[in-house]
C-alpha cells in the first residue's frame, strides 16, 4: 500500500512537472517543447531501448544458456568474466568509444546500447541456470526424465525469474544510458535534456528529465509485475 | 537455589503459555524441565533468566527477587546454552568463551587463563583449539565450546536449553556423560529442557514434568518411573518404546551371569592385586554359598592388611530373578549406584547388571527402530 | 598512435582530471557511507518493518532514474533554494542518492539476517542491545556493508563522468569535449582512463572487502 502511494506520488511530481513546463508560454527566450515532440521523443526513447533489449535478449539468454551446458562449460569463466568486467566499464565510456569506431548515427547508438545491455542479461542467464541445486537435477534424472525435459521442465520455469530480473535491471539501465546515446546520433528524451544543458534553461533540461524519470520508473514497475507474475508460487517469498 | 512462585506467562494475545507454576531448585542440583513441545518448558526456564518478562508471581534466587535486578547483570551470572549454540562466527573460540568475562571486565590474563581451564574441563586441548574459529570445529566440539561458553564467568546458575539436540545420537550419548561427570566437578545449579525422557531420566537430580503451561509431577526420576501421578505422566514416560521394552524385559535379560567376585574373609592384598591386574574398580562380596553380602571399591582399599570384611559396604539392594529391567533401574537411580546384583530367593547371587549394559541395551532398541531422536537436524 | 600523442602531452591534465574525478567520489561516498550505514541500522530496528520496506522502495526507484535525467530535476530544485546548481555541489549530491541503494540495502539485509541464535545466545549472556549490535551485528554485517560500498563506488565513478554535463570537473571532460569536437583521440583516452579508474577501484575495494572480513567467515 505504502509503496503504491510512494509510486504513484512520485509518477505525479514527474508528470505534473511535464504538463506545467509544456503549458507554459516561453522559456527565457525560446517556446518549450511541444507535445508532438515530447510524444515524438519518447517513441523515440522507447523505440532505442525496445530493439537494443531484443537484440540482447536475443544473444544474451541463448549464450548465457550455452555456456551452462556440461560441454561448452569452460567458456563459462571467460565469456561470464567479461561480463563482469563489462559491467564495471562506466556507461558514457561504452557510448563515446563508439563514436571513433562507427562514427555518429543512430546505429552507433543502438549497438552502444545493445553492448552495455547484454551484460546483466548474459549474467543472469548463466547464474539462472548454473546456480539450480545439483539435487533437483540428479532427482529428475532419477526419475527419467530426458535431457530436454529436464532443461524445459525443470531449469528453464526455475531460471526465468532470474533471468527476467536481469533484463529488468538492464532495461532501467538501457533507458539510463540511451540518454546519453543522443550524443552519437541517438533519439530519445536524452535530445530534451541535452539542449537544455547546451541552453543553460533549466526548465527545458526539467521538460526532458521529468518523463525520462517517469519513463524509467514505469517500465521498471511493469517489468517488476512480470518478474513476479513469472516467478512460481513456490518460490516466492512468503 | 532458585525458587518459582506462581509463576504464570500469558501473551499478549491471551495464550497461556504458563499457568501457575511454583518449584524449587536446590543449589548443586540439576533440574530438568521435561515435556512434550508447547508445553511451556522452555518459556518457563526464559523466566528465570528474564528473557522472556514474567506476567505474573516471582522467581527468586537465593531469596532475591529477579524482578528487581538488572536483567543484564542477573543474565551475566547465569550460564546460558541453547542448542542451535550460537557461537559468534568472528571470534576464536577463547574470544566466544570469554564473551561474559569481556562483559564483565576481567583482565586479559584471566580470560585466557579462564578460557583454558574451561577447554580442559570439556576434554579439548586448549593449544590447539583456543585460537581456532567455529567454522573449523566438528558438531560435537561446538556444542562442547557452547557449554564452555555458558560457564565463562563462572556463574552459579545454568541454563541449558536443549543443549545436546542438535547433534548425532552417539556424539550425544558421550558429551551427556562427560557432562554428568563435569557436573559432579562443578556442582552448578542446572535448569536443563528436554523433551526426551531418556535423557531427562539420565541428567536430572530433579524431574519437572509439564503439560500445557502447567507443572504435573515434580520428583526425582526415580519418583517419575515408579510412581506417575496420573495418566498423563504414565502414558509420557511409556511412551517412549525404550522404556516400554524395559518394562517387559527382565533383569536377568541384561545381567552378566556369575560375574567376579570375592569372599569377605579374603586378604586385602591378594584382592587389590586383582583389581590391579584386571583393572576393575569394585567387586562384589560374598559369603558362603554366593549369599550376597555387599561390594568393595578400590579406592577403599588404603591398606593391605586386613581382610575385605573390615572395609567392605554393605550391600544397599539387590533385584530378584523376574523384575523388570524398569524396576531394576528405578532401584539404581533411587541407591544412586551403577551396578545392581540380582539374586534370587534366597539371596544368592546370580549376576549383575550394570548401568552400562543397559545403556548399550537402550542403544540397541534405538537402532532397531532406526534412529534416535526424530528432532536431530545434523 | 594520436590516442598516445594526446596521453602523452597532457599527463599533467589527465592527472587532474583524475584526481577531480576521485575526490568527486570520495567526498560522495564517504557521506553516502554514513547516511546509508545509520539508516540502515535504523531501518533494520525491531517494529520499522513498514518504514524499511517503504524506504528501500524508494531506495531503489531513485537507481531508476536515469542519471541525467536526475541532474535534470537537481538542478531547478537547487537554484530554487539558491544553492549552486551546476558545478561540484549538484554533482555530489546525485552521487550520494545514487550510492544510498547499494549501502543502505546491504546494512539492511546483513543486520536483519545475523543468525537469531546468536543474538539469542547474546541475549541470554547479558548483552545489552547496544552490545549486541557494536559485538555481534556490525562486525557480522562489515564485509556485506563493504561489498555494498563497492558496488556504489564503481556505479558512481561512471556517473561522476555524467556529472561533467552539470560542470563537474573529473575523466569526463574529455569525453564530453571529443565527443562536441569530434576529437576521437580525447573520447578515446577519457573512455580508457575512466574504465581503468573503475576497474582499479572494484579490484582494490575487492581487497579491502576481503581484508575486513573476520577472519571466521572466511571460508
Amino acid at each position: 500500500m505504502r509503496r503504491r502511494i510512494v509510486l504513484v506520488t512520485l509518477l505525479g511530481v514527474f508528470i505534473g512537472i511535464t504538463i506545467w513546463i509544456t503549458q507554459m508560454d516561453t522559456l527565457r527566450y525560446m517556446h518549450p517543447k511541444t507535445y508532438g515532440d515530447l510524444a515524438r521523443q519518447t517513441w523515440n526513447h522507447i523505440k532505442m531501448v525496445g530493439i537494443a533489449e531484443l537484440l540482447a535478449i536475443g544473444v544474451g539468454v541463448p549464450l548465457g544458456v550455452l555456456v551452462t551446458r556440461p560441454g561448452l562449460k569452460k567458456f563459462a569463466t571467460p565469456v561470464i568474466g567479461t561480463a563482469n568486467v563489462g559491467q564495471t566499464i562506466p556507461s558514457l565510456a561504452v557510448v563515446a568509444i563508439m563514436a571513433p569506431i562507427l562514427g555518429y548515427r543512430f546505429e552507433s547508438a543502438i549497438i552502444a546500447l545493445f553492448v552495455y545491455s547484454l551484460l546483466p542479461v548474459l549474467r543472469n542467464s548463466f547464474t539462472g541456470i548454473n546456480d539450480i541445486d545439483p539435487a533437483i537435477i540428479e532427482s529428475a534424472k532419477g526419475m527419467g526424465m530426458s535431457r530436454l525435459q529436464i532443461a524445459l521442465k525443470i531449469e528453464l520455469p526455475l531460471a526465468l525469474p532470474i533471468i527476467m530480473a536481469g533484463i529488468r535491471t538492464s532495461t532501467v539501465i538501457c533507458v539510463g544510458t540511451a540518454t546519453l546515446a543522443v550524443l552519437i546520433g541517438g533519439e530519445g528524451l536524452g535530445k530534451i535534456i541535452l539542449a537544455g544543458l547546451y541552453t543553460q534553461i533549466p526548465l527545458l533540461i526539467l521538460q526532458g528529465a521529468a518523463p525520462t524519470a517517469a519513463l524509467a520508473v514505469i517500465l521498471d514497475t511493469l517489468l517488476g509485475g512480470f518478474e513476479s507474475w513469472m516467478t512460481p508460487r513456490g518460490l516466492k517469498k512468503s | 537455589m532458585i525458587t518459582l512462585e506462581n509463576v504464570t506467562k500469558t501473551y499478549s494475545d491471551g495464550t497461556e503459555a504458563v499457568k501457575g507454576v511454583s518449584f524449587e531448585i536446590k543449589d548443586g542440583n540439576l533440574c530438568v524441565l521435561l515435556g512434550p513441545s508447547g508445553c511451556g518448558k522452555t518459556t518457563t526456564m526464559k523466566m528465570i533468566n528474564r528473557l522472556i518478562p514474567i506476567t505474573e508471581g516471582n522467581i527468586y534466587i537465593d531469596s532475591k527477587d529477579t524482578k528487581t535486578m538488572d536483567e543484564n547483570e542477573l543474565r551475566r551470572d547465569i550460564g546460558y546454552a541453547i542448542q542451535e549454540i550460537g557461537l559468534f562466527p568472528h571470534m576464536t573460540v577463547k574470544d566466544n568463551i570469554a564473551t561474559v568475562p569481556t562483559l564483565k571486565n576481567w583482565d586479559k590474563e584471566k580470560k585466557e587463563k579462564r578460557a583454558e581451564e574451561l577447554l580442559t574441563l570439556m576434554g579439548m586441548d586448549p593449544d590447539e583449539f583456543l585460537e581456532k574459529y567455529p567454522t573449523e570445529l566438528s558438531g560435537g566440539q561446538k556444542q562442547r565450546v557452547g557449554v564452555a561458553r555458558s560457564l565463562g564467568a563462572d556463574p552459579p546458575i545454568m541454563l541449558m536449553d536443549e543443549p545436546f539436540g542438535a547433534i548425532d545420537p552417539i556424539t550425544r550419548d558421550r558429551l551427556q556423560d562427560e557432562f554428568i561427570n563435569i557436573q559432579e566437578e562443578i556442582q552448578k545449579t542446572i535448569v536443563f529442557v528436554t523433551h526426551d525422557i531418556n535423557e531427562a531420566i539420565k541428567m536430572g537430580d530433579k524431574v519437572a514434568l509439564m503439560k500445557d503451561g502447567e507443572l504435573i509431577q515434580y520428583s526425582t526420576p526415580a519418583e517419575l518411573l515408579a510412581a506417575a501421578k496420573n495418566k498423563f505422566v504414565r502414558d509420557f514416560v511409556g511412551s517412549d518404546r525404550t522404556l516400554k521394552s524395559l518394562r517387559l524385559m527382565k533383569v536377568e535379560d541384561a545381567m552378566k551371569k556369575s560375574p567376579r567376585v570375592v569372599r569377605k574373609d579374603d586378604d586385602l592384598s591378594e584382592v587389590a592385586s586383582i583389581m590391579e591386574e584386571e583393572d576393575l574398580t569394585y567387586l562384589i562380596v560374598v559369603e558362603d554359598g554366593r549369599k550376597l553380602k555387599g561390594w568393595i571399591n578400590r579406592q577403599d582399599i588404603e591398606s593391605e592388611s586386613g581382610v575385605v570384611e573390615d572395609v567392605m559396604s554393605e550391600s544397599t539392594g539387590a533385584a530378584e530373578l523376574g523384575t523388570s529391567l524398569a524396576e531394576g533401574l528405578t532401584i539404581m537411580l533411587e541407591r544412586d549406584v551403577a551396578n545392581l546384583p540380582v539374586v534370587d530367593e534366597y539371596g544368592t547371587l546370580q549376576g549383575i547388571v550394570t548401568f552400562n549394559d543397559l545403556q548399550s541395551l537402550i542403544g540397541e532398541t534405538y537402532t532397531e527402530r532406526g534412529g534416535k531422536h526424530p528432532e536431530v537436524t545434523q | 598512435m594520436e590516442v598516445w600523442n594526446y596521453i602523452n602531452g597532457h599527463w599533467l591534465t589527465i592527472g587532474n582530471w583524475t584526481l577531480d574525478h576521485l575526490w568527486l567520489i570520495f567526498v560522495s561516498n564517504s557521506i553516502a557511507v554514513l547516511i546509508g550505514v545509520s539508516l540502515g541500522i535504523f531501518i533494520a530496528g525491531k517494529g520499522r518493518e513498514e518504514i524499511a520496506d517503504t524506504v528501500l522502495y524508494l531506495a531503489g526507484i531513485m537507481m531508476t532514474i536515469p542519471s541525467l535525467a536526475l541532474f535534470g530535476l537537481l538542478m531547478p530544485a537547487l537554484s530554487a533554494m539558491n544553492l549552486p546548481a551546476i558545478g561540484f555541489l549538484p554533482a555530489v549530491i546525485a552521487l550520494i542518492l545514487y550510492g544510498q541503494l547499494p549501502i543502505l540495502r546491504n546494512t539492511y539485509t546483513a543486520i536483519r539476517e545475523v543468525d537469531p541464535a546468536m543474538i539469542e545466545a547474546g541475549r541470554g549472556m547479558g548483552m545489552t542491545p547496544r552490545q549486541i549490535l557494536v559485538k555481534i551485528k556490525l562486525p557480522l554485517a562489515v564485509p556485506v556493508i563493504m561489498a555494498g560500498l563497492r558496488n556504489a563506488v564503481v556505479i558512481n565513478i561512471g556517473i561522476a563522468t555524467i556529472a561533467v554535463f552539470i560542470g563537474a570537473r573529473g575523466l569526463g571532460v574529455p569525453i564530453f569535449r571529443g565527443l562536441r569536437t569530434s576529437r576521437m583521440d580525447m573520447i578515446i583516452t577519457g573512455a580508457i582512463f575512466v574504465s581503468m579508474l573503475a576497474l582499479i577501484a572494484d579490484g582494490l575495494l575487492a581487497i579491502a572487502e576481503n581484508k575486513l572480513t573476520p577472519e571466521g567467515l572466511k571460508r
